[in-house]
């Protein structure tokens, strides 16, 4: 704030940071920024129906159709999920369910919540919808390629869910797929099932490359004017950190795929050792399995990220905005988000401790993955001190948030548990850790995407979702969450093994059936309560508020469109120019309690508002 | 690089250049086509597919149980009775690596508008190319032939083939839809699309000869791979 804007400097080499007026005067050369660099973006606008909707190049049709899939796909593992618990809490009810069938939902369950549903929704729904709109740019960069991108990923999905009708159904093998039983015979669809799920899993990866290719030139280079890389709302960096990282560690799940593939079609041995079956000695021999799991979690560790950091971003928007404060410690989240993106590419064999290694590499893998837990701390004292002293609504959607960050922290403690190797082989493969994961990547990162929904589906749809049902699924899926979470670490730490269709006699039994039961209900009405979303939406559409523009007080980009729902274009005849970042909530001496990016420091020269 | 400047921005030399550009609003790397920048991440991404497979292939055949077969046998041509290792595969990466080097020129000629030249530089480019994955169907053919199988080979560890066949072909493949790329855009060149401006058939975008630069990168990176392909199964 103290340094003054020298007159007579000239403007070429600046970054236009330097060049904010100082408080307090007004300057004529205060309100510069540099003229536009990239030429008016060349827009192909439909003329059919089928061009409009369909096969759409808009990036906002996009983003609501990866949106639409995704949540499709998550409906059919939210029933899956259902499935399993009704097994595990009830199984005189499940009659009906062999144990193959409950290999294959746990299977399904995992690799759809995981890529099909978190990835897609987070990256190909939000990605799609915000980036554009909040770095200032009239499309994604490459608009043709992005509407291949939803198809391909369209196609993936189709064929995921093909699985399910072929003979032998879909695959059983665990999302992990670890071969050799993966792809052996005995092992629920071994045949049809194993083959299409990598099939579509490599048409996910390549799909998704094209998105992501967009993601990132996007807002790497088609910014509007004034839009430095550190003005930029988190949302946008936690959706471009994941998608640095989803472009590197998909390569190895692609490969892993391929490989897989022509072990199960060609009988190649590339993860098959020598196998012994009944007396007999198999075709295959010399392979590795540790090289697929090494693979598979060079890719599914980033995949953690990739689900979480978008996550962190948007709730830092969320609670920026609800609680009408800046976030603190802006820079700080920005390098911690970057920080965590490059480590979690040197802490996958953390997945593998029970797989054998040199005790120095285990050491190794756990030093790293406690190294994590310093920079997602940051970021959690930083929400909290944004809460700190704000003017906090407790809406909707801070309720989200502050069911985030709680549910956030207890899943990233259990973390710590398990990132120790010593910790981790008594409690590998129990429920402790599927109570982990479940708190850190499922529910947390869904608590985000609820206030996401909450928070801009007025932008979406112009019209305001009810309040009262939103409290309710809010609080529902809340202490749902925790009743059915917070028992699973109990049945962790007695020894329950997951994964495991039933207990039989085993001394398990007693204690852990009525547990089991409880957890089974309280699943049951939470997957129940996310009903009370969709209904909420279907009778806004119908009969919902209509929504005044920024009904929030947001300072994004995305509420300043020239209509809502923003059309084709997004901005009208010109694009806006951003003269500081999205954070100037409640500053003193400001007229009202925001200052939009768009906002010229000459118009708020006597506030106390800060360089940016 | 002398400093140059661009839209009234001056690039600065080295890292305090590199970092104002980072600082900076609207690109972050001044002046450069969205599809460019947009090819190299996308070989980014692909360097990392082909590491996979080179880093699985060394891992695979630093563990299997059968010795690898000898490569430099396995490999060779046999000229007038005499076994000679390594021949095929020195014709191969000739035409492949001359072919970068046409495809180099062409994007200069491009640049200077220069259409014919810039036509006929493509095409040699794809012939080259169609050469190379022609000569990558004799080299299939005859280690069929010999009995060389994804599943198993007469010269020792199965894995040899796994991983010849796998690596390879895909590298194969990535030519041969660089080959497809290249007689397009020599059509494109020579029936004048980069000059008038005529609107791609699909994505409608305005042509411009950046993208001869840009399936150019493609080009060299496709070679690139090839040379590391050679020297980690022929030189090995």
């Amino acid at each position: 704030m103290s340094d003054e804007y020298d007159n007579n400097k000239s403007y070429q080499a600046q970054s236009s940071e330097v060049l904010d007026g100082s408080a307090g005067s007004i300057n004529p050369d205060m309100d510069y920024v540099r003229p536009a660099e990239i030429p008016e973006q060349d827009l192909y606008h439909a003329h059919s129906f089928i061009e409009k909707w369909i096969f759409c190049q808009d990036a906002k049709v996009i983003g609501v159709q990866y949106f639409l899939t995704a949540v499709f796909t998550g409906i059919v593992g939210l029933i899956l999920s259902w499935l399993m618990r009704l097994q595990l809490g009830f199984p005189e009810l499940a009659g009906f369910m062999t144990a193959e069938h409950y290999y294959q939902f746990v299977t399904m369950h995992g690799m759809i919540m995981v890529v099909y549903f978190l990835t897609a929704l987070f990256l190909g729904g939000f990605g799609n919808y915000l980036i554009p709109l909040m770095v200032g740019a009239r499309d994604m960069v490459f608009p043709y390629v992005n509407m291949l991108s939803f198809w391909m990923f369209f196609v993936a999905v189709a064929v995921l869910m093909a699985s399910f009708f072929v003979p032998g159904g879909p695959t059983g093998a665990g999302w992990t797929l670890y071969p050799p039983q993966t792809i052996l015979e005995g092992t629920p669809g071994s045949g049809m099932g194993i083959l299409l799920m990598l099939i579509s899993l490599s048409l996910f990866v390549i799909g998704f490359t094209m998105g992501g290719l967009n993601y990132m030139i996007t807002i790497l280079q088609a910014r509007t004017r004034g839009m430095t890389l550190m003005r930029m709302p988190l949302t946008v960096w936690g959706i471009f950190t994941a998608t640095v990282l989803a472009m590197l560690a998909f390569p190895a799940l692609l490969v892993s795929a391929i490989m897989m593939t022509l072990d199960k079609v060609l009988q190649t041995s590339f993860f098959m050792p020598t196998i012994l079956k009944a007396g007999e000695v198999l075709e295959y021999g010399g392979g590795s399995p540790i090289l697929f799991q090494h693979l598979f979690w060079f890719f599914g560790h980033p995949e953690v990220y990739i689900v979480a950091l978008p996550a962190f971003g948007i709730v830092s928007d969320l609670i920026s905005v609800h609680a009408r404060k800046n976030i603190f410690g802006y820079r700080m989240m920005v390098w911690a988000i970057v920080g965590i993106g490059g480590l979690s590419f040197f802490v996958w064999a953390h997945h593998m401790y029970v797989s054998g290694m040199n005790p120095w590499f285990g050491f190794f893998f756990a030093t790293t993955t406690l190294i994590i837990a310093v920079p997602t701390a940051m970021k959690v004292y930083n929400w909290i001190l944004t809460l700190w002293r704000g003017n906090i609504r407790i809406n909707t959607v801070m309720l989200w948030c502050l069911g985030f960050i709680v549910t956030f922290v207890n899943g990233g403690i259990t973390g710590i548990f398990l990132g120790n190797v010593s910790v981790d082989v008594p409690l590998s493969d129990t429920y402790f850790v599927i109570a982990h994961f479940h708190m850190v990547m499922g529910i947390a990162p869904l608590m985000v995407i609820m206030g996401a929904v909450y928070h801009w589906f007025p932008l979406v749809a112009g019209k305001m979702l009810h309040e009262g049902l939103g409290k309710w699924h809010f609080w529902i899926t809340f202490l749902g969450a925790y009743s059915i979470y917070f028992p699973m670490h109990y049945l962790g730490f007695i020894g329950v093994p997951r994964r495991y269709f039933e207990m039989y006699d085993s001394p398990y039994m007693t204690s852990a059936v009525g547990m089991n039961e409880f957890i089974s209900i309280a699943a049951f009405i939470v997957g129940a309560a996310q009903f009370i979303l969709v209904f909420n939406i279907i009778k806004t559409l119908k009969t919902g508020k209509k929504a005044e523009q920024n009904p929030w007080k947001a300072n994004s980009l995305e509420w300043y469109t020239s209509t809502v729902p923003p059309e084709h274009g997004n901005f009208g005849e010109r694009l806006p120019v951003v003269h500081r970042w999205p954070y100037d909530f409640s500053v003193p001496g400001a007229k009202d309690d925001f200052i939009p990016q768009t906002t010229a420091p000459s118009e708020v020269a006597n506030t106390e508002v800060e360089k940016t | 690089m002398s400093e140059q400047k661009i839209d009234g921005f001056e690039l600065k030399p080295g890292f305090k250049g590199m970092a104002s550009d980072t600082g900076s609003d609207q690109t972050m790397f001044k002046g450069v086509h969205w599809g460019k920048a947009m090819m190299w991440i996308f070989l980014l991404s692909d360097t990392f597919v082909f590491s996979c497979f080179l880093i699985s292939y060394m891992k695979g055949r630093g563990s299997t149980i059968v010795d690898w077969p000898n490569t430099s046998e396995v490999f060779s041509l046999h000229v007038g009775g005499v076994p000679v290792p390594l021949l095929l595969i020195a014709i191969m990466t000739f035409v492949l690596i001359t072919s970068s080097g046409t495809m180099a020129l062409a994007v200069k000629y491009g640049y200077e508008k220069n259409r014919k030249m810039c036509g006929w530089l493509i095409l040699a480019t794809a012939v080259g190319g169609l050469t190379f994955v022609g000569m990558q169907v004799f080299e299939w053919s005859k280690l069929i032939h010999e009995g060389v199988r994804p599943w198993g080979n007469p010269f020792g560890a199965a894995q040899f083939g796994s991983f010849f066949f796998m690596i390879t072909g895909f590298h194969g493949f990535h030519v041969s839809i660089g080959v497809i790329f290249l007689f397009i855009y020599t059509y494109k060149v020579f029936a004048g699309h980069y000059d008038s401006k005529k609107r791609g058939w699909f994505t409608k975008m305005k042509g411009d000869y950046v993208e001869i630069e840009i399936l150019g990168l493609y080009w060299h990176f496709v070679d690139l791979v090839w040379v590391f392909i050679f020297a980690f199964f022929y030189l090995w």
